[in-house]
């Protein structure tokens, strides 16, 4: 219902409205938000998101990312579990050749694809992970990722990886730990953001 | 209050009444941290089969783009690549016009950090499948510049975009 002020000299006739709501368009929340952003430093290998919020469904992780070492995979764990309950498998190509691969009974998921020291500068590796069910305390955790580099050298360091990995574990994520192999830094151009993914 | 903003729409083309020679973003803004490029296409090229989907940043056609992707065709799978071309290869795939009419091929390309000081790398996701042909493909691509995106041409290597194909960009800002 809308009456009109009568008796300020302010705000005569102005509308006055009985919801807050009035005149404003409905607030519609997010069902993709950003939780977290985290950047290399150039002196550590490990990226960490701790204390992940319970609110989502899914997750999923963006990034880019370039490694001093010469190892172009990266690595993940969860809730800094170091025992051998992860899994992988993966789909790999070079642009000479497709292979496939699997593993089990591993300390850690092979999840994602960095350039290397030996990359031409401002050339980095990019990643999409998709963490399902999170949250879940009856399944094991689910990853799967899309990553790939392109440096234009028309040699094997061009690549293009779509893997999935398990953790045997019926835990929620609360952590997860992105790793550059072989002793690797994660340099200033990496960049990894976290996002929740809401269930209707 | 506003809707979220983390992933939103920026704007999107569908083609009616004729065909297209591309669709193009421009004047994108620089406020968002990635790019998502979702392709519904068709193409006007005579034949069965698909047609290769390019993309041009900023209107470059000089030799500065470069890919490489892996793909199944429901017999082979194989991994190929392109180096200093003129175009974005594969970024998506149209289905021809000898399909059956309502068949269109879906891609989904992924353009990160597009405003930042890095060259630019692109994820890309390619699912047609014709009913008897096809395609399954996953693409990396890069474009070779450190100038931010701001605008975004596709095309196909032959004929025009046909009626009825739909493209949409979304941008996703970090925290």
């Amino acid at each position: 219902m809308i009456t009109t002020v009568k008796t300020s000299s302010v705000i005569q006739g102005m509308p006055k409205y009985r919801s807050m709501l009035a005149g404003n368009s409905a607030y519609i929340p997010s069902s993709y938000e950003s939780i977290a952003t985290a950047t290399g430093t150039g002196s550590s290998g490990t990226i960490t998101f701790s204390s992940i919020p319970s609110g989502f469904k899914h997750l999923q992780i963006r990034g880019t990312a370039r490694s001093t070492a010469t190892n172009y995979t990266f690595t993940l764990k969860f809730n800094n579990d170091s025992g051998s309950n992860y899994a992988q498998h993966r789909l790999f190509g070079d642009g000479t050749s497709i292979t496939a691969s699997g593993a089990d009974t591993l300390t850690f998921a092979s999840i994602g694809s960095n350039s290397i020291s030996t990359t031409s500068s401002n050339i980095i590796g990019v990643n999409i992970i998709d963490i399902l069910d999170y949250g879940s305390t009856s399944k094991y955790k689910t990853v799967r990722s899309f990553a790939g580099i392109d440096d234009n050298s028309g040699t094997t360091a061009s690549q293009v990886v779509i893997r999935s990995g398990l953790w045997q574990s019926t835990s929620a994520i609360t952590q997860i730990d992105l790793i550059a192999a072989s002793s690797g830094s994660w340099t200033t151009q990496t960049t990894f953001a976290l996002y929740g993914i809401k269930e209707f | 209050m506003p809707a979220g903003a983390t992933y939103e729409p920026i704007a999107t083309t569908t083609v009616s009444g004729s065909s297209a020679a591309d669709i193009t973003f421009s004047s994108i803004s620089g406020s968002y941290t990635d790019l998502v490029v979702v392709m519904f296409l068709r193409s006007t090229r005579t034949g069965t089969g698909t047609t290769n989907v390019y993309f041009n940043f900023n209107a470059d056609t000089a030799t500065n783009y470069s890919s490489t992707y892996i793909y199944g065709d429901g017999t082979t799978a194989a991994s190929d690549r392109y180096t200093s071309q003129t175009v974005l290869t594969e970024m998506g795939e149209a289905a021809r016009d000898g399909n059956a009419a309502n068949i269109f091929t879906y891609s989904k390309a992924h353009i990160f950090n597009y405003a930042g000081s890095t060259n630019k790398t692109v994820l890309s996701e390619i699912s047609s499948d014709l009913n008897g042909a096809g395609y399954v493909m996953r693409n990396v691509g890069l474009w070779r510049s450190t100038a931010a995106i701001t605008s975004i041409k596709i095309t196909t290597n032959a004929g025009n975009i046909a009626v009825g194909s739909s493209v949409t960009l979304y941008g996703i800002k970090a925290a």
